[in-house]
């Protein structure tokens, strides 16, 4: 369980930020706000971004679960970002570096631009591939490079 | 009487007449060179059956780590769509002849990815022609000396100036 001190810091820096007191989560509501959101957060001592995960909500909205610790007072958060598929999501590369490659493999699964990111290309896949492989409504294409990559498998069988 | 390997013949008379197709496989046979190509977990059974409990050097099997030195390459792992254009471009810079040996069920078909895997090459043949495949997930590094073993067998049937024995 989160200090009640703390929630409330965090709860004090912007109007968008409400808590969830069950899972203890923050959810922010306006994503354009996060970058002025996450540089408060990490002058509060959350200097370790531990790994941010993409959710595809499939109703139109993409979600970013950021989780954050502090090597000091060894205490955890996770923020929780919603918002619509095309939507941008400001980088927070320039707080914590581990962002660079977590924000290019969300790109690169699930179609998520970051603006701000000095990088920002693929990083698993090769660059000329089509789609965003983790995203709900993904097709497997038939071909890459002429390469076979079958759908229908019972004739091989 | 059962047919004396090059060797024996050579130990009893200290004199041999053979075929040159039989020359060239006796020594193609014994030092088939393996292009190391470990892709995932069945790298490890690989370097295990190079070491020195399987000891595979004592079938004149060593690893080279380039291409250009190799006579046969050993797929050992997933291979990726991404990687797929990489291992036919390694195996076009071998020297002929050329064999390749499919290690484990993911090079053979995709294995655990054959039915989700957007990123999975469903078997190694579909980009290099396969000589052996050895099954497994990953196979123990005995199974991957019986696939040496009968891909010595293979090259022993082949022909280099004639028509192939089974032809």
């Amino acid at each position: 369980m989160l200090d009640k001190s703390l929630i409330d810091s965090i709860k004090s820096i912007s109007d968008s930020i409400s808590f969830d007191e069950e899972s203890q989560i923050f959810n922010i509501e306006k994503v354009d706000e996060w970058l002025e959101i996450s540089t408060k957060v990490k002058e509060l001592g959350f200097d370790y971004l531990m790994c941010i995960t993409s959710i595809d909500l499939e109703d139109g909205n993409l979600s970013l679960a950021y989780n954050l610790n502090s090597t000091g007072s060894q205490a955890s958060l996770e923020f929780n970002l919603i918002f619509s598929a095309d939507a941008e999501v400001p980088s927070v590369e320039s707080l914590w570096k581990t962002a660079d490659w977590h924000e290019r493999e969300a790109y690169d699964m699930m179609g998520i631009k970051f603006s701000g990111h000095p990088d920002m290309k693929r990083i698993l896949l090769p660059h000329d591939w089509e789609g965003h492989p983790l995203k709900k409504d993904y097709e497997v294409a038939d071909y890459y490079h002429g390469m076979y990559v079958p759908k229908d498998k019972t004739s091989w069988e | 009487m059962a047919e004396l390997t090059l060797r024996e013949k050579f130990d009893r008379d200290n004199f041999v007449v053979e075929k040159l197709d039989n020359l060239i496989n006796w020594a193609r046979a014994g030092s088939p060179w393996y292009f190391q190509f470990g892709l995932a977990c069945c790298a490890i059974e690989m370097i295990g059956a190079s070491m020195p409990r399987h000891d595979l050097e004592r079938f004149g099997v060593f690893p080279r780590a380039t291409p250009r030195q190799a006579d046969v390459m050993i797929v050992a792992g997933t291979v990726t769509i991404k990687m797929a254009e990489r291992v036919k471009r390694l195996y076009e810079q071998m020297s002929d002849p050329k064999y390749v040996i499919s290690m484990g069920s993911c090079a053979n078909s995709g294995g655990p990815y054959w039915q989700h895997g957007y990123h999975v090459l469903k078997g190694v043949d579909l980009v290099v022609p396969v000589d052996v495949y050895v099954p497994g997930c990953p196979p123990r590094p005995e199974a991957l000396i019986q696939g040496i073993l009968e891909l010595q067998k293979h090259i022993h049937t082949e022909s280099t100036f004639g028509r192939p024995k089974n032809a």
